[in-house]
């Protein structure tokens, strides 16, 4: 059998577009709940680190509370980490950071709730707390214990960059950056019969929210369904950060028999959920004239906040991707994950990769400013070649690397845009441009292997429809119509025919998060792997019917053709039924072929790499230090793409929140470890008038020598480091006003950009 | 206190405490949960309607203050006979979305641009948007549904 006029590559709008811009689409707080549904506050932390005595009368007398539950009120375990302990749900005994959780209340109407969560009256007996990176590292304050730092060695790197011809030293930091998921961390929880609890929770990841509100509420897995919908924006911050509002309400839900729901203010959403790990990344490399790296030596220190939580996968990949797209014959790469008295670091698109790769921008930056090079000729000089290893041992098949960078720099005319930035540099003396080309080479997979596992539950009904479950979250990134054209390419049936269900976990058990941008690559192989074995039923069936041979029945625009016979897919459908065949079927897919030890950090952790580059444009004030993007060109790469609207979505929308990281979002924090920056009116993310007025981006569509789905790449993450290009253009417009781009760090605010300018006269 | 106005064509009232915002008089008196709650500060615009045609946000608004007013929210936005507003229809066509949380204080900004400058320069979007966050799209997309509609205009 075969299909034709398949639905995949083209560009169908997002699957609730219509939702969306008639204000229809439900997010957490629109659901409608019982009408005794109760409204949930907290109470954080106001200290750092402080043990703390709470009286919490006060609260329970506030008018309309219905219930308060601290610490002693869990009935099953006071743990809400992913991996290892170090997340209470509400501290005990001890606050590791201002805004941790101490308590919730649960009242009849919001207001209630969140006034009688002042009320709370908490005595603190200050700790000596550790705020910045560098006291943590002055006073090793580790996760972990230094021998089990995550290194990378390859060769002797030391050797190498003592014989090498040249040598460089140098650092950057990179700060926080809050998620800023349009919607806020939510949670609804709805008691059942017999004990059980249903869950809707804006969270990248049900099974999770699934297992912990358990293990919270003291019963088993089986007695909890946590529902997603579709999250008003995840970026990371909803992997583990959204396990608070979900449990919390849990308990609340169960303690009271009422339904619960708790959205937390946007003020308590930035102090309560963890960041991006701000880094601070030294380099020691030795190289040739041409810039060639021979031997690099990098530690990437992390600031992992008060516990683990996902902090040691994130290093790893932040030292996977400290060589980016370059080959370093001889590497020593460590990571550093400090533990300070801030909310637990966490995911964030890129997931320490752009930390990593940050570093080795930099580095290729100062080199070429030493050597007084193009940093785009050193950079192709160092461009990873087909057959190379990286630095932890992984062959690198045909890189398109050198293909993506030149073809950008013809078509976007980097030459010429060069050109002009010098001429426009003579001739202005208190503005200045800058001009950059980097490259991206990311990994694609969970570097946790047991993550590269997806399911799929497709059923037909009796009319030909086709209810479409798998285990990934809808976050706006367009993976339920992505996974809804893999679907209708399989069975030839109109889009429409598939409708997309809410990601269920009594649907689709013990699913990965929605991360490390492998939604479409997991749950589109599962949700292809289900429809293949219904068509195959379907086709056996209509082939005992007509009589004829399954394998030359033609499945294309919801029919079913053999020669001249025709039927409609509703009614091959209805026939099967009939015929007692099952129209339901569980897909899974688990990726092959990788493989990482850690102990060693030798092996294939990744099934492939997602390339691409980016040409930016900018220019500087050297009175005040302000810039703006004039130009971003970028090429990058999506293999045979299910739905290049969607994935250019992803690209722009990737670009421009790198760009905030490293150009404006800046979070502070007052000395006693609070933040200052509690909302957009003191965090500033890039707005309509911050993105370049050229901004052009085009797809490398080539389709994926790793059999992925329908030879697709993913593109969730990738995009999102596109923005070095633009933070080494500011280092570019530096050197051009005969600044020291060596102290340039991210974010690169106007305040950052002056301090590394010469006095202007 | 009874507030009293004019929401999507049709008179509503309701009691409500002197402190409630607009935004919440909208989402849980009315049920019109379309308009949506991003920041609680005014910044992000996810919470942006029309009071008598003029782009407002309803988080920084108190109901008592609309009393009267003709107010439309996004739900007020087809047409009668259930079509999309050329507005949302460009937002789907041309992408102008993702997550869909600042989508329809999106539209309801661009509605009062139009009313007040029908053929806006590119610029003049991206500035007039600049108090709408959208934190998905990097508003590449947002920005042409705009211009699409003002140019069919």
């Amino acid at each position: 059998m075969k299909t034709k006029n398949a639905a995949a590559g083209k560009s169908p709008p997002h699957d609730s577009a219509v939702l969306h811009a008639t204000g229809e689409a439900r997010y957490i707080d629109d659901i409608p709940l019982p009408a005794n549904a109760l409204h949930a506050a907290i109470g954080i932390s106001q200290c750092a680190h402080a043990e703390f005595k709470t009286n919490l009368a006060p609260v329970r007398a506030s008018p309309g509370v219905v219930a308060v539950a601290a610490a002693a009120d869990i009935p099953g375990k006071n743990e809400i980490a992913p991996v290892r302990p170090g997340d209470p749900l509400f501290a005990e005994k001890t606050v590791h950071y201002a805004g941790q959780c101490i308590f919730a209340v649960a009242a009849a109407d919001e207001k209630s709730a969140r006034r009688a969560a002042q009320k709370a009256k908490i005595t603190y007996r200050e700790k000596p707390a550790v705020l910045t990176m560098e006291d943590a590292l002055r006073k090793k304050s580790f996760l972990i214990p230094e021998k089990d730092f995550f290194r990378l060695r390859r060769g002797d790197a030391k050797k190498e960059i003592t014989r090498a011809p040249h040598r460089l030293r140098g650092e950057v930091r990179c700060g926080a950056q809050e998620h800023f998921y349009l919607e806020g961390q939510a949670a609804a929880a709805l008691p059942q019969e017999g004990g059980d609890m249903l869950i809707y929770s804006s969270t990248q990841h049900p099974a999770e929210i699934q297992k912990l509100a358990a293990d919270v509420l003291g019963i088993a897995m089986h007695n909890v369904v946590v529902q997603t919908r579709r999250i008003g924006g995840g970026f990371g911050g909803k992997e583990t950060q959204a396990a608070l509002a979900a449990c919390a309400a849990a308990v609340l839900a169960q303690k009271t028999g009422r339904a619960v729901k708790l959205r937390l203010p946007r003020a308590e959403d930035f102090a309560v959920t963890g960041k991006r790990h701000p880094f601070l990344g030294k380099y020691l490399a030795g190289f040739d004239k041409n810039g060639k790296i021979l031997g690099a030596q990098i530690t990437l220190a992390a600031d992992c906040g008060m516990s683990a939580d996902l902090s040691h996968a994130i290093i790893r990949r932040a030292v996977l991707h400290a060589h980016n797209a370059y080959y370093y014959p001889a590497a020593d790469i460590t990571g550093i994950p400090c533990k300070t008295n801030k909310a637990s670091n966490t995911a964030f698109r890129g997931f320490g990769g752009p930390q990593g790769m940050l570093l080795a921008e930099k580095m290729i930056t100062d080199i070429a400013r030493f050597l007084g090079r193009d940093a785009l000729a050193v950079r192709r000089a160092n461009f990873i070649a087909d057959g190379q290893r990286t630095p932890y041992g992984q062959i690198v098949h045909k890189p398109p690397l050198a293909d993506i960078a030149g073809a950008l720099a013809r078509n976007a005319s980097y030459a010429a845009k060069k050109k002009a930035a010098e001429k426009f540099n003579k001739e202005n003396k208190t503005r200045k441009r800058g001009v950059a080309l980097t490259p991206v080479k990311f990994g694609i997979s969970f570097t946790t292997k047991f993550l590269n596992q997806a399911g799929a539950l497709l059923q037909i009904y009796r009319d030909g429809t086709v209810a479409l479950n798998h285990g990934g979250t809808e976050m706006g990134q367009g993976l339920f119509i992505k996974i809804a054209q893999i679907a209708a390419s399989v069975f030839g049936v109109p889009l429409d025919c598939i409708r997309c269900q809410p990601t269920n976990t009594a649907r689709v058990p013990n699913a990965s998060a929605t991360a490390a941008s492998s939604g479409a690559d997991l749950n589109g192989m599962a949700a292809q792997n289900a429809a293949m074995q219904l068509r195959a039923r379907i086709a056996a069936t209509a082939a005992r019917h007509w009589k004829c041979a399954a394998d030359t029945i033609v499945f294309s625009e919801g029919t079913l053709r053999c020669g001249k016979r025709a039927m409609s897919f509703a009614q091959a459908a209805d026939i099967a039924h009939r015929a007692r065949v099952s129209l339901s079927a569980a897909g899974f897919y688990r990726t092959p072929k990788i493989h990482f030890d850690e102990k060693t950090a030798r092996g294939s952790p990744f099934y492939y790499f997602a390339c691409g580059a980016a040409l930016v444009c900018c220019e500087i004030n050297l009175h005040t230090g302000e810039h703006r993007l004039l130009s971003a060109d970028i090429l990058h790469e999506t293999g045979s793409s299910i739905n290049p609207a969607m994935d250019l979505g992803q690209i722009e929308g990737g670009f421009a929140q790198g760009w905030g990281w490293l150009s404006c979002e800046e979070i502070c924090r007052n000395e006693k470890g609070a933040l200052t920056t509690t909302g957009p009116a003191t965090y500033k993310i890039p707005t309509a008038g911050d993105m370049p007025p050229h901004f052009r981006v085009r797809l490398w569509k080539k389709p994926n020598a790793a059999k992925t789905v329908l030879r697709s790449k993913a593109v969730g993450e990738p995009p999102l480091m596109l923005a070095l290009a633009g933070w080494c253009a500011l280092a570019d417009a530096i050197h051009s006003a005969n600044g020291d781009a060596k102290n340039l760090n991210a974010p690169a605010t106007p305040e950052q950009v002056l301090s590394t300018l010469p006095e202007l006269n | 206190m009874r507030v009293q106005m004019t929401v999507n064509g049709k008179a509503v009232s309701g009691e409500v405490a002197p402190e409630t915002l607009l935004a919440q008089f909208l989402r849980e008196n009315l049920r019109l949960t379309g308009t949506h709650i991003g920041c609680d500060t005014s910044q992000c615009g996810a919470c942006v309607v029309l009071c008598g045609g003029k782009s407002v946000k309803s988080c920084t608004m108190l109901a008592a203050q609309a009393e009267g007013a003709d107010i439309t929210t996004i739900e007020g936005m087809e047409s009668p006979g259930g079509e999309l507003h050329p507005l949302q229809e460009a937002f789907r066509q041309n992408h102008g979305l993702q997550c869909g949380f600042c989508t329809p204080g999106m539209v309801m900004s661009a509605a009062d641009l139009l009313r007040q400058n029908p053929s806006p320069s590119e610029e003049e979007i991206r500035h007039w948007l600049e108090g709408n966050i959208c934190r998905c799209t990097g508003y590449h997309n947002i920005v042409k549904a705009v211009q699409a509609v003002a140019a069919a205009k």
